[in-house]
């Protein structure tokens, strides 16, 4: 099937199976690697990305359904030479340690803060409740959020 | 300390936060290839015949592997790094369910997957061998019917077994339990996988794979292969997560080196999460029968431990030691105990092989649980308050360094300073008062406690050892004449933040800042020898072997400014970050001067060499000893038997503390651990040996909503044999946390008598505590529910 999306404000034309994952189309055919496949089961959350607005496991979509819209990754958070406050805040705290989830996690903080720019802490909880993190035991991604949605950080990409 | 050390954000998370890591399955060659493996369904049976005809046949399948044809190439079996051979392929039997039985490869990861379906395979199915329990029965089926031993691996016992029956038979009080540290796996969030190259004309094979260690992955992969250590590169890129899985050789790996040597193009192999939770390292699955004896006022008096060990299809444990049970026999934990004696019996079955893997110090984990388990159980036989008993029994400061009765030499410890802290962060008291009046309203309350020692940094060589090969890491400076420094070491970060706590331990002691020390790693055909990153083993001997390597580079500046100030060498002292000239400390050169002149025209004095360039070698003299306190507040209910985890208070003692930040992460994650296993985790098998927790829908891992945002403290007692008076802090929260959680588990339900539960504490396995605890007793509180038929 041919399809069309556009990825990170890139528009891409692909002829694709239509059982390719969205994961896969992203990774293997675009080469934006910064996704991650960890679980195949909606469990993990390591493959986290936007169609349109609104966050979704991309092993659990297939590349076809994202036909005509618009897709955005880890990739596309900074815009253009400056980094997002998510990125920002995520090294300051020690958000991460292997940086396999990371990607995941920062694309949900960012949707959770445009949609609740004031979190409080069981907010950030439940919304990363969906995805795993093997390293961190969540506390300093938490505090990450927070001092992003704080406003501090933000700086060149 | 110089400022290079502190809470330094980590110069590896610019590339993490922007998506640009490289991880193994990110990487794609030209003309590169996709393995998958076809696995086998059945737990234990013969084979009687394997077809890949119709596979090799598809049209985007490039080769397809059987046992037998990997056996054509003595590849069908490897050894494993305990002694032990463990199928690549599968010859003449499949022994446990998700065993590899063929290897198909192809031009896409789909294809590779669909000609899967093509491959015929024809199983005579045999009796499993499930529950390590039965299997040295007579009649039992036989796992490895090759060996003489039948299911039977080994027999070992550490300890004075007449001293410590005599302090049995002369104790006031004995408690015992039988207990279960049930099968468990890492699941690192990226699962294992591996990208073979070999290229024909240089003869060189590189492979990009997960590899903790990939210096011993080399040796294994040369006595395989049959080509020399030199033509092997082994790459580890960005790795996302270990936690010990990572440290074996797996079959998916020599697959996709047979392919490339097969093929001559680079094929990648990459498990998905059913292959890693059902095949690749697990963890524990340690039956345990523990006694604890002491006199009634609560002196504890010996130990001692009977072990049956399910080591599955093949003894494939990822552990050093010349101990097949590796430090079990540290058991006696943080306590004086006059004698202590274990035996321990491992076992085949038909399940995946492993053992040891996830943050467990070479089975410290399950000897920690096993004496802080025990312990809480000898507090309620003696109506002692369970902090109370721990404080009358810790090691004290002055018994440094202390040997235990099974031999193993503590190095340094301040136990009773850091139960101390613990229990004032908690408010212990309070909690207790608290409890007391929530158990009045028939609310369950739980304030479980563990304090744990452990020994990581393997290893001394008298005792560990990789393939016959000692566990001395080096580390190589480079000083460019800038001053600018390259570290390359053996040890790979799996998250852990080497290219920072290196950068900085380099730093310090030379009087640089950490941004002006690269770190090198990962990479055998850059790095020098060493046997990798498990066991907590990095900051004791790899950042040992940088520090002693910096200090030799600082001795060689020493001389060349010596020179350059035309002074006596013996005239100079290294006083903040510089070599200064004694009585005359402006008279100063710091190494990026000293560096520049050294690979200057000066003319340097007969016998010194130009340049700072040094190397060493670090051979561990011991283990380190980094210990804890841990205090785990749990609410539950008794009518769903739901464990939420309150609190986490964590007080760890790693001795020095290089980045306190990292360290602080590194706890958070193991306290997450202990959520995990002690609630919600194990590797389940039904009768037949079908694995039950082939994904994430059934193998539950913590998330946000289960980690309590936990409480941190620290003590300080250096370890007076390291370099810079460092310990390891990469397994502590895992190895302390669970007994911590039990424990208060178990504390909440006191009410009901429950004495013992084994893990995972499931809503299911409380709720059947307190039922079976109550009809044991005849009575106990009401549950609100009514008990099963």
């Amino acid at each position: 099937m041919k399809i069309t999306v556009t990825v990170n404000a890139v528009d891409y034309a692909r002829v694709v199976e239509p059982r390719l994952l969205l994961i896969h189309f992203l990774r293997d055919e675009l080469g934006l690697t910064g996704s991650h496949w960890g679980c195949d089961t909606s469990n993990c959350g390591a493959c986290v990305v936007w169609l349109d607005e609104t966050p979704v496991k991309s092993c659990t979509v297939l590349a076809v359904m994202a036909d005509g819209r618009r897709v955005t990754t880890v990739e596309g958070l900074a815009s253009g030479t400056r980094l997002d406050p998510v990125q920002e805040a995520f090294a300051a705290c020690h958000g991460l340690q292997c940086g396999f989830c990371t990607p995941g996690m920062m694309m949900t903080a960012r949707w959770l803060l445009d949609n609740n720019p004031d979190p409080t802490e069981a907010d950030v909880r439940e919304a990363i409740s969906g995805q795993v993190c093997r390293c961190t035991g969540y506390e300093n991604i938490v505090r990450s959020v927070l001092r992003a949605a704080a406003g501090d950080g933000g700086g060149p990409a | 300390m110089s400022d290079a050390y502190g809470p330094l954000p980590r110069k590896e998370d610019a590339r993490f936060i922007r998506g640009q890591g490289t991880f193994v399955d990110d990487i794609a060659l030209p003309g590169m290839l996709y393995g998958a493996i076809l696995r086998s369904p059945l737990a234990h049976a013969r084979i009687v015949s394997v077809d890949a005809s119709a596979a090799s046949a598809h049209p985007a399948v490039v080769a397809a592997f059987t046992g037998a044809d990997l056996a054509e190439r003595g590849m069908a079996w490897m050894p494993t790094l305990f002694g032990d051979v463990q199928s690549v392929l599968a010859t003449d039997k499949v022994r446990f369910q998700g065993q590899e039985v063929a290897f198909v490869v192809a031009t896409d990861r789909y294809s590779a997957r669909d000609a899967l379906e093509l491959v015929v395979v024809d199983y005579e199915p045999l009796a499993p061998l499930v529950d390590a329990g039965t299997a040295l029965e007579p009649g039992a089926p036989v796992v490895r019917d090759e060996l003489p031993g039948g299911n039977h691996i080994f027999d070992w016992a550490a300890g004075d077994k007449a001293a410590t029956d005599a302090a049995f038979a002369a104790a006031d009080v004995v408690a015992s339990c039988d207990m279960t540290y049930p099968r468990s796996h890492p699941a690192p969030l990226e699962t294992c996988g591996a990208i073979a190259d070999y290229d024909p004309v240089s003869g060189k094979l590189t492979v990009w794979s997960t590899s903790q260690a990939p210096h011993a992955h080399r040796m294994l992969y040369a006595a395989l292969t049959g080509l020399a250590e030199h033509k092997i590169r082994i790459v580890s890129p960005d790795l996302g997560g270990g936690f010990g899985a990572k440290v074996p050789v797996y079959p998916g790996y020599v697959c996709a080196i047979a392919a490339s040597l097969a093929t001559g193009r680079p094929v990648k192999w990459v498990e998905d999460r059913s292959e890693n939770l059902m095949s690749t390292a697990f963890a524990r699955d340690y039956h345990m029968h523990g006694e604890i004896a002491a006199t009634a006022d609560g002196q504890i008096l010996a130990l001692r431990a009977r072990v049956l060990a399910d080591h599955g299809a093949f003894n494939a444990v990822a552990q050093p030691s010349k101990f097949p049970a590796g430090f079990f026999h540290i058991f006696t934990g943080s306590y004086q105990a006059q004698a202590a004696y274990c035996e321990v019996t491992g076992v085949f079955t038909n399940k995946a092989p492993g053992g040891v893997a996830y943050s467990c110090s070479f089975r410290i984990t399950e000897a920690v649980y096993l004496v802080e388990r025990l312990t809480d159980l000898l507090a309620r036989r003696l109506g002692m308050d369970p902090a109370e008993l721990r404080m009358r029994n810790l090691l004290r400061p002055e018994q440094f360094p202390y040997t235990g009765p099974t031999g193993w030499q503590y190095d340094s410890g301040d136990y009773p300073r850091a139960l101390r802290l613990a229990l004032d962060m908690a408010g212990y008291e309070e909690l207790r008062r608290e409890q007391a009046e929530r158990r009045a309203r028939g609310e369950y309350m739980g304030i479980g406690l563990s304090f744990f020692t452990e020994g990581v940094g393997a290893g001394p060589r008298g005792h560990m050892d990789i393939m016959g090969l000692g566990m001395a890491d080096g580390a190589d400076l480079r000083v460019h004449p800038t001053g600018k420094v390259v570290l390359a070491i053996s040890v790979q970060t799996q998250g852990q933040g080497h290219e920072t706590t290196f950068a900085q331990l380099v730093a310090h002691e030379l009087g640089l800042i950490p941004d002006d020390v690269e770190v090198v790693h990962g990479d055998t055909d850059r790095t020098p020898f060493g046997l990798g990153t498990y066991g907590s083993r990095s900051t004791p001997v790899s950042g040992a072997a940088a520090v002693v390597a910096a200090r030799r580079v600082r001795e060689r500046a020493r001389l060349v400014a010596a020179a350059m100030l035309e002074v006596d060498a013996d005239d100079l002292e290294w006083q903040e970050g510089m070599w200064r000239v004694k009585g005359d400390p402006e008279m100063a050169l710091g190494i990026v001067e000293i560096a520049r002149a050294a690979h200057s025209a000066l003319e340097l004095p007969d016998g010194i060499e130009g340049h700072l360039d040094a190397s060493a070698v670090y051979n561990p003299p011991n283990l380190t000893f980094p210990f804890g306190a841990y205090i785990c507040v749990t609410d539950v209910d008794p009518g769903t038997g739901e464990v939420k985890v309150r609190r986490f208070i964590a007080v760890d003692d790693c001795g020095v503390r290089i980045n306190p930040m990292i360290v602080e992460g590194q706890v958070h994650r193991g306290l997450a651990d202990g959520i995990g296993i002690a609630l919600m985790q194990a590797i389940a098998f039904d009768e037949i040996g079908n694995c039950l927790s082939g994904s994430f829908m059934d193998y539950l891992l913590p998330t946000s909503l289960e980690c309590p945002s936990p409480e941190l403290g620290a003590t300080v007692t250096p370890s007076p044999h390291h370099p810079v008076g460092a310990k390891g802090i990469g397994e502590s929260a895992t190895v302390g946390s669970p007994p911590a959680v039990v424990n208060s588990v178990v504390d909440a339900l006191a009410p009901f008598g429950v004495l013992h539960a084994d893990m995972p504490l499931t809503p299911a396995t409380v709720w059947l505590a307190i039922q079976e605890a109550a009809q044991a007793c005849g009575s106990g509180p009401s549950t609100g529910r009514p008990a099963p038929d």
